[in-house]
């Protein structure tokens, strides 16, 4: 669904963010993508939703092509992608409820079709009680679950997730990954860049460790070296 | 409709910038008027004054009423002729009494001739066409003499022109500072709402549904400008009545186009704005 093909990114002012860098990400998946700042992993996301493009190789997107992608496309490929920020990027003068339902009116949705929506979905993310709050009012774990609910109202394939737990305490952090982990389980795959080692290791979701724009280690491949040791 | 919403909440959630950009456009449109008001009365000026544009042809004596009836009748089929009036003699020396009256005992016979008094009609006033139309009128046999006041309709007519062209110039430099103007006025609203317009394409709207909100915005704001302005451009005119000297305002249709030329510099300037910013992000 996802898949990077010998890519590089250059920046003018900054230099090489990628260097060849190639991997697949498969529906329904769960990946981590770790490593130190600077090592490339936001800027393999922004590629993912076309906010930047490769200076060299090629990323395809649920079926969308980095090398033939219009502006218009863009537009397509983001409603069937959820993206989730560590800093929320909520609309701070519109309640929760407004903020989830500002996604579905900015696709087209039914006007009629929205309010029941952006009910199931911010019940799901387990602020039914809180849907008339205002960013302001909600702690830094409630905003993210808005940015989850709001990242979840096409449904989309994949979710996209930059450093979600960055910004909260550690009872915030195991609420929102546990939050990722159910919508995974009902089949969107999940990409989550993050610093935190211990969140990693608490689960054998894969892990795409990266350094200075590269893979450096991908958890898929210990396993198949396993497995083939283990026909031995 | 939802973007009209969009447009205003925009509007109800920074009153102050709002009201600031309104009131850019409303000034800008203002000076705009100001000088518009300026270019209205100099022309109305010179309209009148052009009015007074003549040509006199002076009839041989004993001319027979039927024939000047026939030329009259001629005349006026011109396509350049607004009127053309026969002045008896009698008339011509009634007329002369009353234009030149300290000279009223001078005029006791009937030495003044008769004469048929050509007026053009508006845009056939300038020389080219004064001197066509009198070497018309030289061709009939009984009229004895032309007369046109040649040099004073030269005059007004480079009057004209320089009238013209300075207002034309003018006017095109007012109209591009208010653009400019309107157009940073804007550009502030966009760049006020940048973390918006970055969430709108985050959860994938398209750059037309971002940008018909601002579109709205400053179609709503130019109206609003131009009717602040139009009402400014009004009280000065009647300060300047009451105050100096008799002044013209715009009629309705010059309103309506002020008004509207509004809304497109505000349209305008939108467009110019969101296109650059989302050509940025």
């Amino acid at each position: 669904m996802i898949q990077f093909t010998r890519v590089t990114k250059e920046y003018p002012r900054s230099g090489l963010a990628l260097n060849d860098v190639s991997f697949n990400l498969a529906k329904g998946e769960f990946a981590f993508l770790t490593g130190p700042s600077g090592a490339g992993k936001s800027t393999i996301l922004k590629l993912i939703f076309m906010e930047e493009r490769p200076t060299s190789g090629e990323v395809r997107v649920s079926g969308i092509n980095s090398l033939e992608v219009r502006r218009g496309d863009v537009a397509r490929l983001r409603r069937k992608l959820g993206i989730v920020f560590q800093d929320f990027r909520l609309l701070e003068d519109r309640t929760a409820e407004a903020n989830v339902a500002f996604a579905l009116e900015v696709t087209g949705a039914p006007r009629g079709t929205i309010p029941a929506r952006v009910s199931r979905l911010l019940t799901q993310v387990g602020l039914a009680s809180r849907t008339t709050a205002f960013p302001h009012e909600l702690s830094g774990g409630e905003q993210q679950r808005v940015a989850i609910a709001r990242a979840l109202v096409n449904d989309p394939l994949v979710l996209i997730a930059d450093e979600p737990t960055g910004n909260l305490d550690d009872r915030a952090t195991r609420g929102v990954f546990q939050l990722l982990r159910e919508i995974n389980a009902s089949g969107t795959a999940v990409l989550m860049a993050t610093h935190d080692i211990d969140l990693i290791r608490r689960t054998d979701y894969r892990t795409l460790e990266m350094d200075r724009g590269r893979f450096v280690h991908d958890s898929v491949d210990d396993r198949r070296s396993a497995a083939v040791e283990g026909l031995y | 409709m939802l973007a009209v919403r969009e447009a205003l909440i925009a509007f109800r959630r920074a009153p102050l910038l709002s009201a600031l950009g309104i009131t850019t456009i409303a000034f800008s449109l203002f000076a705009f008027g100001l000088f518009g008001l300026v270019a209205l009365n100099i022309r109305n000026a010179l309209r009148d004054v052009e009015e007074r544009v003549e040509i006199r042809a002076f009839l041989v004596d004993g001319a027979l009423p039927e024939m000047i009836a026939a030329v009259l009748g001629d005349v006026a089929a011109f396509p350049e002729v607004q009127s053309a009036d026969y002045v008896s003699k009698e008339q011509a020396l009634d007329r002369a009494r009353t234009e030149l009256g300290e000279f009223q005992d001078v005029f006791e016979s009937d030495f003044l001739p008769a004469s048929i008094d050509v007026r053009l009609r508006p845009g056939f006033r300038d020389p080219v066409t004064v001197r066509e139309v009198a070497a018309r009128l030289e061709g009939y046999h009984f009229v004895d003499e032309i007369r046109f006041a040649e040099e004073w309709v030269e005059k007004l007519h480079r009057i004209r022109t320089i009238a013209t062209v300075t207002g034309t110039v003018l006017g095109l430099a007012f109209a591009g500072v208010a653009v400019i103007i309107i157009g940073a006025t804007i550009r502030m609203a966009v760049l006020a709402r940048s973390r918006e317009i970055a969430i709108m394409r985050l959860v994938g709207a398209t750059d037309g549904f971002v940008r018909r909100p601002f579109l709205i915005e400053g179609f709503v704001k130019g109206i609003l400008g131009g009717v602040l302005a139009l009402l400014l451009t009004w009280l000065a005119s009647q300060l300047i009545s009451q105050q100096f000297v008799e002044t013209a305002f715009f009629d309705r249709q010059l309103a309506a186009i002020g008004i509207l030329a509004g809304a497109l510099i505000g349209l305008a300037g939108s467009a110019l704005s969101v296109g650059r910013h989302l050509r940025e992000v």
